[in-house]
C-alpha cells in the first residue's frame, strides 16, 4: 500500500477550494471571448464584457468570482492500493473545505438541516463522490456549485418511446423555462440513461469536462452540437436579457440502462464554471 | 444603446419613471441588501402591522448575500441572487415604501403589477460579475439581522453601481422584449 499523509490531503484540499473560486478556467474566459465577437445584442455584448473583466478582478486573488462559492461539491478517484495515513479521507476532504473557506474569504452558503436552516458557518459538509480505480494515486477535483444554477435543474423518468427526441425536447425546455435565472450564458450538463440517481450524478460528472470538448461517442458528440445550437436559437441571451449567447456548450455523458427505462437529467452550470484538481 | 441613467438613492417617483426596459444605469447613494430570510422577516412584520428595522421610503433592495469581506476592503464579492425567491415578499415591500430592487432573472407578475401599482423599478446586475461589482460599493455596515450572516440586512454606499433596468413602471420587461427580438424559431 502507497501511503498518503491526512495533512497533506486537507492542505491540497483547502488550496483547491481558494484556487477555483478565484481563477476561472482559460476554457470558459476562451468561450466568453468568441461569443463577446459574435454576440448581436448591444445588451448581451455589455454583459460578456463584463463577466471577462470581473474574472480578471477575480484572479488578482481579492474578490472571489461571485459571491456565492458554492457547495463544496468532490469527484475522488481513490487508487485501491492508497492507505490514507492519520486519518479518513471524507474527515480530510471536510476539513479541507473548513480551512479553505475560511483562509480564502469564501462564502458559507450550508445550512445543517433542509428544513430547519441554521447555517454551519464553514460550509461543511462536502458532498464527496468517491470511486475506487486500479492503481496508487489519489486524484480530487473540486467543483464548487452556486445555487442559482443548481435550482433549475431536473431529472425526468422518459420512457424508452420517448427516445432520442424526447431527450432533446426535454433539455431544451428546461434550458427555456429557467430563463434568466442561472445566470446565463450557461453550461448544460446532460445525463441519460442509468437509473433515477445515476442519471442526475452523469449530468453533473458532465460538467467537468472542459468546455469544447466532445462527448467520444460521436452520436452524442452530434447530439451535443445540435442541443447547442438549438439553445443557443431561444434569444435568451446574457442574463436572459435577450441575445445569442445562451449557452457557452453542452455536455451529455450517458450509460446503459434498464429495458423499461429512459433516465435523462439538466444540471445547469452557470459561467462561474469552476474546477480544480490535485493528485497526491 | 440609449444614454446610461444615472440614479441617486433614495429614489423618488420622477427617477423611477425615467427607467425604461433596457436602460442602462449607474446608482450612487446608500442600498440596502435583504435575500430570502430577511425578506420572510419584514413581511412578517409588515403582516403583523408592527415596525421595520429600517425605513425602506425611496430605498432599492438589493437581492445579494455577499462573500466574507477581506480586512481593509468595503465588502467582499457581491453580485446578485436570483430574484424570483422575493416573488412572494416584493409587492409588500413596495408597499411599504421601497421604489425596487436589484437582482438577477425576470420577476412574477405579481411584482410587475406592483411595480405599476407603486410606481417601482426593477434593476439586473450582472450575475457572477461580484468581484466587479464589489468595487462600486464604497461602504458596508450590518443594520439588521446580524444573526443571519450572509443574509443580514446591510447599508451599502455605493458609486457608479452598474445595472440594466429590466422590468420598469409601465410594464416593460426587457425579458420578454429580449427574447422575442433574439429567438429563432425552427
Amino acid at each position: 500500500m502507497r501511503e498518503i499523509n491526512y495533512n497533506d490531503l486537507v492542505a491540497n484540499v483547502a488550496k483547491i477550494c481558494i484556487d477555483a473560486n478565484y481563477n476561472l478556467g482559460q476554457d470558459v474566459i476562451d468561450a466568453l471571448q468568441k461569443h463577446l465577437a459574435t454576440e448581436e445584442s448591444p445588451t448581451g455584448k455589455a454583459i460578456l464584457q463584463q463577466i471577462i473583466e470581473n474574472a480578471a478582478i477575480a484572479r488578482e486573488g481579492v474578490f472571489p468570482l461571485c459571491q456565492d462559492t458554492g457547495f463544496a461539491v468532490f469527484f475522488v478517484n481513490l487508487g485501491q492500493e492508497v492507505h490514507i495515513k492519520g486519518g479518513s479521507l471524507n474527515d480530510a476532504i471536510a476539513e479541507g473545505v473548513r480551512k479553505g473557506y475560511g483562509d480564502g474569504f469564501l462564502r458559507k452558503s450550508i445550512v445543517a438541516d433542509p428544513l430547519r436552516r441554521v447555517n454551519t458557518k464553514d460550509n461543511t459538509p462536502p458532498i464527496i463522490w468517491t470511486e475506487i480505480v486500479p492503481g496508487d494515486k489519489l486524484n480530487v477535483t473540486i467543483a464548487p456549485k452556486g445555487g442559482g444554477s443548481e435550482n433549475m435543474s431536473e431529472v425526468a423518468m422518459l420512457t424508452p418511446a420517448d427516445g432520442a427526441e424526447g431527450v432533446k425536447k426535454f433539455v431544451v425546455d428546461k434550458v427555456s423555462r429557467a430563463g434568466g435565472n442561472p445566470c446565463p450564458p450557461v453550461i448544460v450538463g446532460v445525463g441519460i440513461g442509468g437509473t433515477f440517481e445515476k442519471v442526475a450524478w452523469l449530468a453533473k460528472k458532465s460538467l467537468l469536462r472542459p468546455v469544447g470538448s466532445r462527448n467520444p461517442d460521436q452520436f452524442y458528440a452530434d447530439m451535443e452540437l445540435e442541443l447547442l445550437d438549438k439553445i443557443n436559437k431561444l434569444g435568451i441571451g446574457p442574463q436572459g436579457l435577450g441575445g445569442r449567447t445562451t449557452a457557452l456548450d453542452v455536455h451529455i455523458e450517458a450509460y446503459p440502462c434498464h429495458i423499461a427505462s429512459l433516465p435523462a437529467s439538466v444540471n445547469i452550470q452557470c459561467h462561474s464554471a469552476r474546477h480544480k484538481s490535485f493528485e497526491l | 444603446m440609449a444614454e446610461i441613467i444615472k440614479l441617486t438613492t433614495p429614489l423618488d417617483d420622477s427617477q423611477v419613471k425615467k427607467c425604461r426596459a433596457g436602460d442602462n444605469v449607474l446608482i450612487t447613494g446608500p442600498i440596502y441588501t435583504a435575500r430570502d430570510a430577511a425578506h420572510k422577516k419584514l413581511v412578517d412584520l409588515l403582516d403583523a402591522g408592527k415596525p421595520l428595522p429600517v425605513d425602506l421610503t425611496g430605498h432599492l433592495i438589493y437581492y445579494v448575500g455577499p462573500s466574507p469581506t477581506r480586512p481593509g476592503q468595503a465588502i467582499g464579492s457581491a453580485g446578485p441572487t436570483t430574484s424570483y425567491r422575493m416573488d412572494p415578499y416584493a409587492p409588500k415591500i413596495l408597499q411599504a415604501g421601497s421604489k425596487g430592487m436589484i437582482g438577477k432573472g425576470e420577476m412574477g407578475k405579481g411584482v410587475a403589477d406592483a411595480l405599476q401599482k407603486y410606481t417601482g423599478v426593477y434593476l439586473t446586475s450582472v450575475g457572477g460579475a461580484a468581484a466587479l461589482i464589489a468595487k462600486s460599493i464604497k461602504s458596508s455596515k450590518v443594520v439588521a439581522y446580524e444573526e443571519l450572516g450572509a443574509e443580514a440586512i446591510v447599508l451599502l454606499m455605493v458609486e457608479n453601481f452598474p445595472a440594466i433596468v429590466s422590468q420598469d413602471c409601465y410594464g416593460g420587461n426587457s425579458f420578454v422584449e429580449g427574447l422575442k427580438k433574439y429567438r429563432i424559431n425552427g
